[in-house]
């Protein structure tokens, strides 16, 4: 089995794995970090959104031995000592989350929006986030948690 | 008022978790041994199973376990009940055929489950799962509706003769006669009201557990309700007796209905896990989620409203064919029935109504509630009748809607079909909403459209729905198998701080915040010292769990009466404490205080008391722990106005919601964040169902839009910003006043859309196109009515 050595959420991992293994089940089933989720077999909801070298991605549409020699981020990695990211603190204070499990997909890649636009209108809001679904919220206090997240400059 | 009581938009509890990544969903549990399991599932809607040859999966690496319906068959144990029984028109009983949880001889819709395979691991269980061998020989189907109904049909169940499961009819059906010969004006309408696919975000997913110790067994699964789960499985399903059967839902990703169900898997996993003494885990893919959650509403109305010469309603008929798929689901019955028929008054005092209901099975996942169940069928029959009734005549939408509500000083008002009304004021929320839209200047907004070469369409609907089910007796009258309260407990601990056991569920709602607010407010508490448990029957005494809005309207109720009864104990301590009568006591803010002295005691020095009773009252019970269960003494009637603005794009017919405006009474509100919220996710899912959602299954059964590729969950994109407030009158029979919240958005917004596209296109002749507005649906459309 091939051997990958990489850091998650800032951490140094190696591990054996099989080639097919994707990355989000490496995080979920060998790093147990069960903040990453997984929603769909089609790549479309956007739960299991992860950072790769910064950028976000689909962590199901990659396998772990891609991520080789790479840095990941989770959901779990993004707040530091306790204290949310401005991203997860603007959802919270828009309600931006009813059950939460879309959530940690919502958060990372809107993090990756605003590091990249930090100017980004609704509408390219609502164009970005077309990777990711959420049931519960009708999407407009996911758009107000990231306008003001924006808004606070912060990732 | 206590800091973060009732009427506060305080932040919620359960947020940290979440953002964080450290909620816990069914998926992410984990146990020492746990195996896995991957089910076999017919590709096929109907076929007789001829052979399952499980050989070379039983020899496949890792295989712990494989199980067939012979298997099942043999143990005469697995099959699910439904808990709602319904009568013919002649007094018979419903057809109520089994449901295995694994098919021994026949399959009778695509996702049916077949086979069990449990390995050591996800891979190993697939694997395995792909080299059953199952010998099927197909059979004719039926896949809708309309093929069900035919003469000669092939048939689901050969008990169920036409396919049909119950005859059903509901109200005065020679009063609405007189009422349709006596009318100036009849008018008819045909109409579908779309099936959906619930799709909650999290997967469906079960862990059973098996203690050969204790001989102790845990179900842990993506539940809405799990003490009605438990009831299930013990009493039906298994016949583990309930002492020995704990069944655990932690954070659940979204339920919207289709988590309410007891499931197959759910058996399943606790079948398995008993013969291995392991912890088994099932969990979803999402294309499995597509056929094997129930389904939701999949009906075909013909409705009939007779007016006099000045437009008052003078009969509703209704005629309506109803979808029930292969199997009875949970609540199945009584969605189409109790739930539809009942709300066809709506807001108006149409004085005779009557509804004729075929429920039919055809070869389809069944079909059961989805947010709303049944009332948004009937809102969408009512306010789209309503519409074409107001163009046929030439009079105002709003005018005649107007003209036929019931009036604020009608209440309590007693219905044709079964409800009274408790509360309402449907012209305030009406007119609210007309304002908040600017109904009034529209015609400009068409003008500037058409000037863009849009075609621009506004819409109203207004609703009443019956929720906080339900009085357990009145509902038993009604076939339902179950009692219908809710149970809280209230415990206070030595040191102050309180935790609330309640029997509801918790899965987007945000209880654990909404019920804090409650003790901050009952008990003058922080709400940090405030910790609300749901979801597990080892620590709740018993509850019904989350469905058809009934959470803070019942279990906030239980809570609140199990509030009281802990104060009424502690003003016993403190009188005894303050060395006066109980009766000079008063508890306010957070302290029990003599009247008309400054002399007081904590809540905190009364509930220390409590546990070191060292000074305490002859002949009380030591401990501050309180239990009530609540049996609502009527629905809630929560109600509203909905206005939708539309672009179409004549080109393309491309239609696009510009402008949402809700305007709700949902009595009572504790969190107004939380309350908009809800609302907001139910238009969303109302809006998805007018123009993007919708079950396909070709003629020969097969479920054509079976993933996120051929089945459109709204996209931010989607969707418009809602302009949504709340104008609210109180429940006159609940302890709160609330009325509930979680089903509004999802009843009201469908014909308001709907109604809007209607007007965007009447100018072309068109008076009525179904759900959902697709670009295709709207585009043909505009081309029949401009070659006609």
């Amino acid at each position: 089995m091939p051997a990958i050595a990489l850091e998650v959420n800032g951490k140094r991992v190696t591990a054996e794995v099989e080639a097919r293994l994707l990355l989000v089940d490496f995080l979920r089933e060998r790093l147990g970090l069960t903040g990453t989720h997984v929603g769909c077999d089609t790549s479309q909801c956007g739960a299991c959104t992860v950072h790769v070298g910064g950028r976000s991605v689909k962590s199901c549409t990659m396998l772990a031995v891609e991520a080789d020699g790479g840095s990941v981020t989770t959901i779990e990695g993004l707040a530091t000592n306790g204290t949310l990211s401005p991203m997860q603190e603007a959802f919270r204070e828009y309600h931006g989350l009813q059950c939460g499990f879309c959530t940690p997909g919502m958060v990372m890649s809107a993090t990756d929006l605003v590091r990249q636009n930090p100017g980004a209108s609704e509408a390219q809001i609502r164009e970005w986030l077309e990777g990711n679904l959420c049931r519960c919220t009708g999407y407009q206090n996911i758009v107000k948690a990231v306008q003001a997240a924006a808004r606070a400059g912060g990732r | 008022m206590a800091q973060g009581g009732i009427g506060a938009s305080v932040k919620r509890k359960e947020d940290a978790r979440f953002l964080q990544g450290k909620g816990t969903y069914t998926d992410d549990v984990v146990r020492p041994q746990q195996a896995h399991a991957v089910i076999v599932r017919s590709p096929h809607a109907h076929a007789h199973i001829r052979a399952i040859r499980t050989e070379a999966a039983r020899r496949s690496p890792g295989v712990l376990l494989v199980l067939t319906g012979a298997d099942l068959a043999a143990e005469k144990i697995g099959n699910l009940p439904t808990g709602w029984q319904v009568f013919n028109k002649d007094g018979t009983p419903m057809v109520e055929p089994p449901h295995a949880a694994l098919c021994a001889e026949e399959v009778r819709c695509v996702g049916d489950q077949v086979a069990l395979v449990v390995a050591e691991t996800k891979d190993q269980a697939r694997e395995a799962a792909s080299l059953v061998e199952v010998d099927y020989q197909d059979l004719p189907a039926v896949a809708n509706i309309a093929q069900a109904i035919k003469a000669g049909a092939p048939l689901v169940w050969p008990q169920a003769k036409g396919n049909t499961c119950y005859d059903w009819h509901f109200g005065d059906k020679a009063a609405t006669d007189a009422a349709f010969a006596k009318a100036h004006r009849v008018v008819s309408l045909d109409l579908v009201n779309n099936r959906l696919i619930p799709n909650a975000i999290e997967p469906r997913s079960a862990i059973g557990e098996y203690d050969r110790a204790t001989d102790d067994t845990t179900l842990v699964t993506t539940s809405q309700n799990p003490h009605l789960t438990r009831l299930l499985l013990a009493a039906f399903s298994y016949g583990i007796p309930e002492h020995k059967l704990r069944v655990v839902a932690p954070d659940v990703g979204g339920g919207f209905g289709s988590k309410i169900y007891h499931y197959p898997e759910e058996f399943l996993v606790v079948w398995a896990a008993r013969k291995l003494s392991r912890p088994v885990k099932w969990t979803a893919v999402r294309s499995e989620s597509f056929v094997s959650d129930a389904h939701g509403r999949d009906h075909v109305t013909h409705a009939e409203l007779a007016l006099d010469k000045d437009g008052t309603f003078l009969g509703l008929r209704v005629r309506t064919l109803a979808n029930l798929g292969a199997y009875l689901s949970t609540f199945a019955p009584g969605i189409p029935t109790w739930f539809y028929a009942t709300l066809l008054a709506g807001c108006y005092r149409t004085p005779a109504i009557y509804a004729e209901v075929r429920a039919l099975f055809t070869h389809t996942v069944p079909v059961d509630a989805y947010r709303g169940a049944g009332r948004p069928e009937a809102t969408y029959v009512l306010e789209r009748i309503v519409d074409v009734a107001a163009g046929e005549m030439g009079v105002d939408r709003v005018e005649l809607r107007r003209r036929n509500f019931i009036r604020p000083d009608q209440f309590p008002y007693k219905t044709p079909v079964a409800l009274e009304y408790d509360s309402g004021d449907y012209v305030a929320t009406l007119d609210l909403a007309l304002k908040k839209a600017d109904w009034a200047g529209f015609e400009k907004r068409r003008s500037e459209a058409k000037a863009r070469g849009k075609l621009r369409g506004i819409g109203i609907s207004t609703y009443v729905e019956a929720c906080g089910i339900a009085p357990s007796a009145v509902a038993g009258s009604l076939g339902v198998r179950a009692g219908l309260y809710e149970t809280a407990n209230v415990r206070v601990h030595p040191t102050g701080s309180v935790t609330i056991f309640t029997g509801t569920h918790s899965h987007g709602q945000g209880h654990e915040t909404t019920y804090a607010q409650l003790a901050a407010e009952y008990l003058g508490v922080p709400l940090d010292k405030v910790e609300v448990s749901h979801g597990d029957t080892s620590k709740i005494p018993f509850g019904m769990g989350t469905y058809g809005s009934r959470s803070l309207a019942v279990g906030g109720s239980a809570v609140v009466k199990a509030l009281e009864k802990v104060i009424a104990k502690g003003k016993k301590i403190a009188a005894h404490l303050l060395e006066a009568s109980e009766g000079d006591v008063d508890f306010k803010d957070g302290k029990f205080t003599v009247k008309g002295t400054d002399r007081s005691k904590t809540f905190g020095e009364v509930a220390l008391t409590a546990y070191i009773p060292h000074k305490y009252p002859a002949g009380l019970e030591p401990g501050l722990e309180e239990t009530a269960f609540y049996d609502p003494k009527n629905w809630t009637y929560p109600a509203g106005c909905h206005v939708c603005e539309v672009e179409i794009d004549p080109e393309t017919g491309v239609t696009r919601v510009v402008a949402f405006t809700g305007m709700d009474d949902v009595g009572r509100v504790v969190n107004p964040m939380i309350v908009e919220g809800q609302v907001h996710g139910g238009v969303a899912q109302g809006i998805g169902q007018a123009l993007l959602e919708g079950a396909v299954y070709d003629d020969k059964g097969q479920l054509l839009s079976g993933s996120f590729l051929g089945y459109t969950v709204p996209r931010a994109l989607d969707l418009p910003a809602y302009a949504v407030g709340t104008h609210n009158t109180m429940c006159t029979h609940n302890p709160l006043g609330s009325k509930g919240v979680g089903e509004v958005g999802a009843i009201g917004s469908p014909p308001a859309v709907m109604n809007a596209v209607v007007d965007a296109l009447a100018h072309l002749g068109v008076r009525h196109l179904d759900m959902p507005a697709t670009p295709e649906r709207v585009w043909r459309t505009i081309r029949d009515a401009k070659k006609s």
